[in-house]
């Protein structure tokens, strides 16, 4: 039977990627004949030089036919007598180097091309390094445009050492240089007679027989589960797709996080009984007494992974946003997502020359080694022991774009290190000892929108009431604990983290706490809200931004408009609206007695 | 160690995206139109949560000019698995008379297009599956396994999120949807050698029978109703055909064969001179004609 070979092709622009995956699919008659048919008349239209056009094989959609770049990740499947192949032709742009990366994340091999009058640019090296951070460890490097050379083998020569120079400490495993031309079509299907000095394979026989078996753990068993199937209360089977090693009917496996061990009491792969289960295989498997298992767990037979809620990644940044420090992401690895927080950038890596370089921010396109912070255990293991359980991707919890892709380092270990203090006196405890429930009142809205007016009256209220309580605002806040922080994004994502922070100890103390800032971001307050936890109670105060104006208490307004104050919120700055708050106010048309009133009335809901 | 073949990866690729599905999303559905395609489709998904029925319903979106043998077949398998199957016809262009023979490209917009974005909203469905595969048609072979559409069910093709390793990014914002497509990476002759070896049951319509045709620009369609309209110039006559594709009777265009049983079939296809969107007459209509109808909707 025969296997598949999943390979990406790379390059910079009009290095000639899709002419030469056209001419080898041409070439090999490896094309049906009406897109054979397709190909002609389509290049009768858009032709560049009125030849055959290759390339019009692999770029699909219209906006690159009219901009002749190849925008997006093109799949094209293809078989010989010796291999099935998937193609991955990736964009060559920097502008979608995230494509590339996607094209290069499902790959086994990459093929790099480099334009022989041009040689190893900035572009090969950026793609280099990409494939080899998504795990790619055999490449080919294509120098293509030989014919334009002259096919001097000097110039292949000096491209050669060029590229290992480059490549050296990627940690790949075989790099195989031809020399080709994608359009005259030297050495794509077979031996050219341009290049007699050259004495290795073309291009399509080298990829017929190259070995790209995968190294890392591949003796211990995992499985994350994807789901827990209970159709009836008999049959409790965790499946999901073994990742690693094989298991019997009868071994034993340790599920985790719980660490708790049992052995498997039957296996099916698909709807199929099995005695074995191995690698690549679609599971499902009941174990022979209940353990603690649900999607995100894994099973396993290996004692090398990691339960950690504190780790380093190697990212590559995707996002139109720039990466912040301290903002809040869902981040997936395996079957298990969960809540994380960027608290550090350790440094950029320079795409050029691997530096380290460092920085505060990261933007689109750039690798960056940072600190991530999770919210709960999380269960992982090294990329380079395995891909599944060390690969991650980051999810923006208001867009739901994935800002970026990337692999586990290390556990930080701190998690296993710093052990919470369990003190005697809970937070119950203090919480009884004031006869209330602590309870954290996020007041957001607009400068002027009567949020700390507000604040303070309904603080009266509940002191009055004998409640024990805390007002924290921008007098109290900006003044002390964070004098250090300015205006610009970083700074009040930090703002608002160590509000939240402060808050939570403080409902851990037992007090009702109120808290007064605009909190513009989604994003912001969705981390107070997984800091604060349950206490958590969000008062919209909606009073439109007219009427906000119109009050302007301080004349913040005016100046804003007249661009004395850059970065205004609701100005020039946007205000994020909650969308689910739990109470809402419009101070427009009431009085601050009749505003106190209903949320002193909604409030109570949430005190007992 | 299992040696996984080609048909065993691919299998356990679209189990895994299923599964994935069933797990993340609130509301998926399974589209199925009754093709060689939706029946693998319908089989990977009764493998992946074996021995539990599928976590999800079935939908159909029927024109009303499907052959007869398939609307046969669907409620045949439907009764057999105990799967729950949805029909959904847009009624709307029903009483209007919408028909292919007058109305051309407006008939596949209204009949398939509206009617499939008609159905998904009305049962709020957040994810369904397609059988759509990137051998397919170029604007596929780009498209994403986990395909986003905006709340009028637009594709944006120069905005795809990125998708690495197996790490879906199921998230959505209220009103948007997803089409996830697990044969994304099957070509034809693997769906056809899969079928031959899991024994999948498929309608009839793909083995080569005598049936009533007619000639109409270089297609041989099939007269399988008093429906068909038929020309002066055109002549009813009986001729042993199949059909690669399956959709609305006068708009599928069927070869002559003789290949009655799935080994002739597999070795006709795997032959095959002409990739199979030729035999769907609509794709013909201009270069890019898949990816415009999609943009605006079509699956």
């Amino acid at each position: 039977m025969k296997d598949l070979l999943k390979f990406i092709t790379c390059g910079s622009v009009d290095d000639g990627k899709s002419t030469l995956i056209g001419h080898m699919l041409y070439d090999a008659k490896l094309i049906f004949a009406d897109q054979e048919k397709a190909l002609e008349l389509d290049s009768r239209v858009g032709s560049r030089e009125g030849e055959i056009d290759y390339s019009l094989l692999l770029d699909g959609l219209m906006a690159e036919r009219e901009q002749g770049i190849t925008i997006d990740v093109a799949y094209r499947y293809f078989n010989t007598k010796q291999r099935s192949f998937i193609v991955a032709d990736t964009p060559g742009h920097e502008e979608y180097t995230r494509n590339m990366a996607v094209g290069a994340s499902f790959a086994d091999l990459a093929v790099i091309l480099v334009d022989a009058t041009k040689g190893v640019i900035t572009q090969t090296k950026r793609h280099a390094r990409i494939c080899a951070l998504m795990g790619i460890r055999h490449v080919v490097l294509a120098v293509n445009k030989m014919d334009l050379v002259g096919y001097d083998r000097d110039r292949f020569e000096e491209i050669q050492k060029d590229f290992m120079q480059t490549s050296y400490g990627f940690g790949l495993e075989s790099v195989q240089v031809i020399p080709v031309s994608a359009t005259a079509g030297d050495n794509v299907t077979g031996k050219s007679e341009n290049t007699l000095w050259y004495d290795g394979p073309a291009l399509l026989p080298y990829l017929e027989t190259v070995e790209t078996a995968r190294g890392g753990n591949v003796e211990s068993f995992i499985l994350p589960v994807q789901r827990v199937s209970r159709p009836n209360h008999t049959f409790r089977g965790f499946q999901g797709q073994v990742e690693s090693g094989s298991i019997r009917v009868g071994d034993t496996v340790t599920a985790l996080p719980s660490r708790e061990e049992a052995r498997v009491k039957s296996l099916l792969i698909g709807d199929r009984e099995a005695e074995e289960v191995a690698r690549g295989q679609a599971a499902t498997i009941q174990l022979d007494r209940e353990v603690d298992v649900s999607r995100g767990c894994v099973l396993t037979t290996s004692d090398s992974i990691e339960v950690t809620d504190m780790l380093t990644a190697t990212l590559l940044w995707m996002d139109d946003g720039p990466l912040v420090e301290g903002r809040n992401y869902l981040v997936k690895v395996g079957t298990k997502t969960l809540p994380g927080t960027i608290m550090s950038i350790k440094h950029k890596i320079d795409i050029n020359s691997g530096d380290e370089v460092s920085a505060g921010r990261a933007y689109k396109n750039e690798l960056v080694v940072c600190d991530i912070s999770l919210s709960e255990d999380l269960i992982f293991d090294t990329f380079e022991n395995n891909e599944a359980l060390g690969g991650l991707i980051l999810m923006d919890r208001v867009s739901n774009a994935t800002s970026a892709a990337g692999i586990i380092n290390h556990s930080l270990r701190r998690a296993t290190n710093v052990i919470w203090e369990e003190t005697a006196v809970t937070k119950e405890h203090r919480a009884n000892m004031k006869a209330q429930k602590p309870l954290t009142l996020w007041f957001t809205g607009l400068s002027g929108s009567g949020k700390s007016t507000l604040a303070n009256a309904v603080e009266q209220r509940l002191a009055a009431m004998g409640r024990h309580t805390m007002l924290l605002d921008g007098d109290n806040v900006r003044h002390g604990l964070n004098r250090n922080l300015g205006f610009r994004e970083e700074d009040r994502v930090e703002n608002i983290r160590r509000i939240a922070e402060v808050a939570k100890l403080m409902n851990e103390a037992g007090l009702v706490t109120l808290t007064s800032f605009i909190s513009p971001y989604d994003s912001d307050r969705q981390n107070a809200r997984e800091t604060i936890g349950r206490e958590y109670v969000e008062i919209y105060v909606s009073t439109p931004l007219e009427e906000c104006e119109r009050r302007d208490v301080k004349g913040l307004y005016k100046k804003a408009r007249s661009g004395e104050i850059p970065n205004f919120t609701g100005i020039s700055s946007p205000y994020e609206a909650p969308e689910n708050p739990e109470i809402e106010i419009d101070t427009t048309d009431m009085t601050l007695d009749e505003a106190v009133d209903k949320v002193m009335k909604q409030i109570m809901i949430y005190m007992d | 160690m299992a040696n996984l073949t080609h048909l065993d990866e691919l299998e356990a690729e679209a189990i895994y995206i299923i599964r994935e599905v069933a797990a993340e999303c609130e509301n998926p559905v399974m589209l199925y139109s009754i093709g060689k395609d939706s029946s693998v489709m319908l089989h990977l998904a009764l493998k992946a949560f074996y021995p539990e029925k599928p976590p999800f319903p079935f939908l159909h979106v029927n024109t009303t000019w499907k052959f007869r043998e398939m609307i046969e077949f669907r409620d045949r398998r439907a009764h057999e698995l105990g799967i729950r199957m949805i029909e959904h016809i847009n009624q709307e262009g029903v009483d209007a008379g919408i028909n292919p023979f007058d109305h051309g490209s407006a008939y596949t917009d209204i009949m398939k297009t509206q009617s499939l974005k008609q159905a998904l909203d009305a049962h709020g469905f957040d994810a369904a599956f397609g059988g759509g595969r990137r051998d397919e048609e170029k604007s596929r072979a780009k498209e994403r396994v986990f395909s986003f559409r905006n709340k009028n069910h637009a594709w944006d093709p120069k905005n795809q999120k990125p998708e690495m390793w197996k790490l879906y990014n199921t998230r959505i914002n209220r009103g948007e949807s997803m089409r996830v497509f697990p044969l994304s990476n099957w070509t034809e002759k693997d769906i056809w050698q899969y079928i031959r070896r899991e024994q999948i049951d498929i309608v009839p319509l793909y083995f080569a029978k005598e049936r009533p045709v007619i000639e109409r620009d270089g297609n041989i369609i099939m007269v399988d109703d008093d429906r068909m309209r038929i020309g002066e110039d055109e002549e009813i006559v009986n001729k042993k055909v199949r059909f690669r594709t399956l959709g609305c009777y006068p708009l599928t265009g069927g070869i002559e064969s003789d290949a009655d049983t799935l080994e002739e079939i597999i070795d006709e296809t795997l032959g095959a001179v002409s990739s199979e969107r030729t035999s769907r007459v609509i794709d013909q209509e201009s270069a890019g004609s898949m990816e415009r109808r999609k943009r605006e909707g079509y699956f």
